[in-house]
């Protein structure tokens, strides 16, 4: 027999504004509540500018200069010629002057900028080249080229330009840069398979781009009983390195130190060669001699910055001399070798600066000037001056004590420049996309900052480009580069442990559904009791 | 007549097998035939307590392969979730063994941990992937590869379908880890990538990849349980894994000019060893297995090209110009006082303040004196008072 409360009329009603009020609270406060409190904050990301940045055109203007010496054009030719072109040489009459101080003085003349080319034509009489050479490409901007303009006839300006043309795109090319190189600085955005294989081994060879680079000198002596070194490092630095790194600066930061490693081995058994009374490395057995030594080198713990080392191995008294011997057995001029991204290693034979009967040990000194030959030319493979393959009929001057050539720094900051842009464009899409697909990583404001002011710089860049402002366009991509990387490998975009959607069902149910269930229920029944009055109600009436 | 001239230079071309033309593809071959320039190796163990020492074995093992084969400690991430080697537990300190009868130590004396113990978080080991390392991090606590980069991953511990359980209280699942990955390729942050697992329901963590150039191996199929390999009665744990147990052994036998290839590796602990089937996936590799050597992932070997090209700096007579000024005179450097040794030696004993006895004395005493009052009496209180 159970007994059934009964609720007299106002009791019910009571009950009945109660359960409303209390469904009433939990949908219109509490499920809002829940909401806010277990959102991630995500600060708002320009994305309409970021998706502009996935179909970017980049277009790279170089302004060039083109200066017709006396004696190239005829009269005619030259009466069409806009009067503010007419310039008058009046360094150059002399025939004995040589290359080398016929390109100094042409220096001197127009200021250039960076990125711009001066080519200057020259008559196609001129002693000046060679008789095979038709083009010369000297230590600054400037180039010469000897051309037959004249012949064609009756023609104005923009005839004879057009005649011009192909011979200066070939002058532009090794000077500026041509398409291999900007598919060499674009190869990892690109499908495998566009660029060729030369450019495939320099991309492989230079470092990427990066912030600062830190370069140490190694001096490995694994005889101290017998040789005692002295090597006058820091003259050396600052007379043949630090120019060309000074040069750079607008490219990199860069921190130079030195070390002297005592009873550093390399890690391969040197050959005696009977024949050449020598002991030898073969070219096989020169990739195994990094390993073993890199454990000794250290390296600076202080920034995550690419490593250049550069090693001078002076063999032991027992195993000396020893010569690199490349794939055909020859013998290697330079005694060095060099490995791609990470730096390069000469053997330096001392055997020559004493007798037998000398007493031991032996104080050396070590000529610096031809190690850091071989040194600032792996340098310069490292750091992305290409071995320039001269086309026919080229003469480039070689760089010599500045270490770099200023078109060959021009063609790097063009590389860069473009290598900079695309690599930023690339991690603020990938980053904007991550942050789209993962729901729930926090996006804080400075990452926010970061972002925008990296897509700002990268329009800035790509401006510049367009303008032909080389210098400009270095500065604005470097900023968007390191301001894209510090947004996407910022510490704090780690999303929170991934919640699939039956992990969060299993956490929210037992919370939510005890409370849930009466409040569905009493809602149901006042529901029901509603109609069925409204039922009665008609029935009544009816 | 051309042809019979093409078939001359050929035929001498076979016998000698050098012929001046051929040398310049032939080495273009051997230098692009992987696009590698630098070594990485993650390896990581995700289980505490004793009696998970043979997953630090694991870990430890192909660590040695590795260094042994040429990479280096800068570029090899070791991450060990507990300390076996000074396990108060170990009857032989400083040593964890892989072989039973403690043949072959592979603590060794330069073991060089980055992450050690509670720091092998899931937290630690996506950070270490994707690079999102707080600045304050150590160079030798991060990955730093780039875009031609060769990375081994070799994770061990207990799994199951779809996770890998870290230091028993949290899991990492295959979903996470494939989007680490894709993260890495964003950014180029590898060349190619080898990741071996060794727990049970191994293959299920690389069904989820799908990022290019990836290679998985694993050691035991969904459903299956990864077996360990022998007990030592004398440590009284399982040393090793069975699947590493066997990867070891076949890794002792490459050296760094070794030519063995991918194929070999798939045929590592087949079932009638290992119990358990092990498994792998190539299909997101862009080469063909059986063209990729081992030392292409465990070991390191560089690519190297002679100098040909020199400056030429010597100019007699020149003397060499200081560039940036006048050298700075040297200032006579010592070091800082680290201790402050006169302190110490010359100390006087410090005077012991006075404190007032603490709860527990006071309370002792205060049963004492009342347990003395209810047996003889509270008259004896006057004596006192």
């Amino acid at each position: 027999l159970s007994i059934r409360p009964v609720l007299s009329d106002p009791e019910k009603q009571r009950g009945r504004s109660a359960a409303v009020a209390i469904a009433a609270l939990v949908i219109a406060a509490g499920i809002p509540l829940w909401w806010k409190t277990t959102e991630t904050y995500r600060a708002w990301l320009p994305a309409a500018r970021i998706s502009e940045l996935e179909a970017l055109q980049l277009e790279l203007r170089v302004e060039v200069e083109v200066v017709f010496a006396r004696g190239t054009l005829s009269p005619e030719q030259q009466k069409k010629v806009p009067a503010s072109r007419i310039t008058y040489e009046s360094c150059c009459k002399s025939k004995s002057l040589c290359l080398v101080e016929a390109d100094h003085a042409l220096h001197t003349l127009t200021e250039t900028s960076c990125g711009s080319v001066v080519i200057y034509i020259i008559p196609e009489a001129s002693a000046l080249l060679p008789q095979d050479m038709r083009v010369y490409v000297g230590r600054s901007r400037t180039a010469l080229l000897r051309s037959q303009v004249a012949s064609v006839v009756g023609a104005g300006l923009p005839e004879v330009l057009a005649a011009l043309d192909p011979q200066m795109e070939q002058v532009l090319q090794t000077m500026s840069f041509n398409h291999q190189d900007v598919t060499a600085a674009l190869t990892d955005r690109l499908r495998p398979g566009l660029s060729t294989r030369d450019s495939l081994a320099d991309s492989m060879r230079a470092f990427k781009s990066s912030p600062g680079y830190e370069i140490t000198f190694s001096l490995l002596n694994p005889d101290p009983k017998h040789h005692q070194l002295h090597w006058d490092v820091e003259a050396a630095l600052d007379a043949y390195i630090y120019p060309l790194l000074h040069k750079m600066a607008p490219v990199a930061n860069f921190s130079v130190d030195s070390q002297i490693l005592y009873y550093a081995v390399l890690g391969v058994n040197p050959r005696y060669d009977a024949s050449a009374s020598a002991y030898t490395l073969s070219a096989d057995s020169l990739a195994h001699v990094i390993n073993p030594v890199e454990a000794r080198l250290g390296s600076n713990a202080a920034s995550s910055n690419p490593v250049l080392n550069f090693l001078l191995y002076v063999p032991d008294s027992l195993h000396s001399p020893l010569i690199i011997r490349n794939d055909q057995k020859q013998e290697v001029a330079s005694n060095a070798f060099h490995s791609p991204r990470w730096g390069g290693i000469m053997v330096y034979n001392v055997d020559g600066a004493y007798g037998n009967d000398t007493q031991f040990p032996v104080d050396i000194a070590i000529d610096m000037s031809r190690v850091m030959g071989v040194f600032l030319s792996q340098l310069r493979l490292m750091l992305g001056f290409q071995q320039t393959g001269a086309p026919p009929g080229f003469v480039l001057e070689a760089a010599g004590r500045e270490g770099v050539a200023e078109w060959e720094l021009d063609r790097l900051l063009w590389s860069r420049s473009v290598e900079n842009v695309a690599t930023a464009s690339a991690s603020i899409t990938s980053l904007a996309q991550l942050l789209d697909q993962i729901a729930n990583i926090v996006i804080n404001d400075n990452i926010a900052q970061q972002v925008a002011s990296a897509v700002t710089a990268l329009q800035a860049a790509v401006a510049e480009l367009e303008a032909g402002n080389l210098a400009l366009a270095l500065e604005h991509s470097r900023e968007a580069i390191s301001a894209s990387e510090r947004a996407f490998f910022d510490p704090s975009l780690l999303h929170l442990l991934y919640f699939p959607d039956d992990q969060k069902f299993a956490i929210y149910i037992p919370l939510f559904l005890p409370m849930c269930v009466p409040i569905l229920l009493s809602l149901l029944k006042i529901f029901r009791e509603v109609q069925q009055h409204r039922a009665e109600k008609r029935a009544k009436r009816d | 007549m051309p042809n019979i001239i093409a078939v001359v230079c050929a035929s001498y071309g076979l016998a000698q097998s050098v012929c001046d033309g051929e040398d310049l593809p032939a080495r273009a071959e051997r230098f692009f035939r992987s696009d590698h320039t630098n070594n990485w190796a993650v390896l990581v163990c995700t289980s505490r307590f004793w009696f998970n020492y043979r997953h630090v074995a694991n870990t430890l093992s192909v660590y040695r392969s590795v260094k042994r084969l040429g990479i280096p400690d800068s570029h090899i991430v070791l991450m060990l979730a507990d300390d076996m080697a000074c396990n108060h537990r170990n009857p032989k300190p400083a040593t964890v063994f892989s072989h039973k009868n403690m043949e072959l130590n592979v603590y060794g004396d330069d073991v060089e941990v980055d992450y050690r113990g509670y720091e092998v978080t899931v937290e630690n080991f996506l950070r270490v992937l994707t690079g999102r390392l707080p600045p304050s991090t150590p160079r030798s606590k991060r990955l730093l590869s780039d875009d031609h980069s060769n990375i081994l991953i070799y994770l061990t511990g207990h799994g199951g379908n779809g996770f890998l359980k870290f230091q028993d209280s949290e899991e990492i699942s295959n979903v996470e880890l494939a989007d680490a990955f894709e993260q890495m390729w964003q950014k180029r942050r590898y060349n190619e990538l080898l990741f071996i697992i060794d727990t049970c329901q191994g293959a299920s963590m690389y069904e989820r990849f799908y990022s290019p150039n990836l290679m998985a191996l694993a050691s035991s199929q969904v459903g299956e349980d990864s077996l360990s390999h022998q007990p030592d009665l004398a440590i009284g744990v399982h040393l090793m894994d069975r699947y590493t147990f066997y990867l070891l052994e076949f890794l002792e036998d490459i050296h760094p000019a070794s030519q063995a290839n991918m194929n070999d590796l798939f045929k590592v602990c087949p079932k009638s060893q290992c119990v358990s089937t092990p498994g792998h996936r190539t299909d997101l590799f862009q080469r063909d297995p059986g063209s990729v050597l081992i030392t292409d992932f465990f070991g390191s070997v560089r690519k190297v090209e002679i100098t040909m090209e020199t400056i030429n700096l010597t100019v007699p007579g020149i003397p060499l110009e200081r560039f940036g000024g006048e050298p700075h005179t040297e200032t006579a450097l010592a070091y800082v006082d680290q201790l402050p040794v006169a302190q110490i030696i010359h100390q006087k004993p410090k005077q012991k303040d006075w404190h007032p006895p603490d709860g527990f004395i006071l309370g002792l005493w205060t049963l004492i004196l009342l347990v003395f009052f209810r047996t003889y009496g509270i008259k004896h209180l006057k004596h006192i008072f």
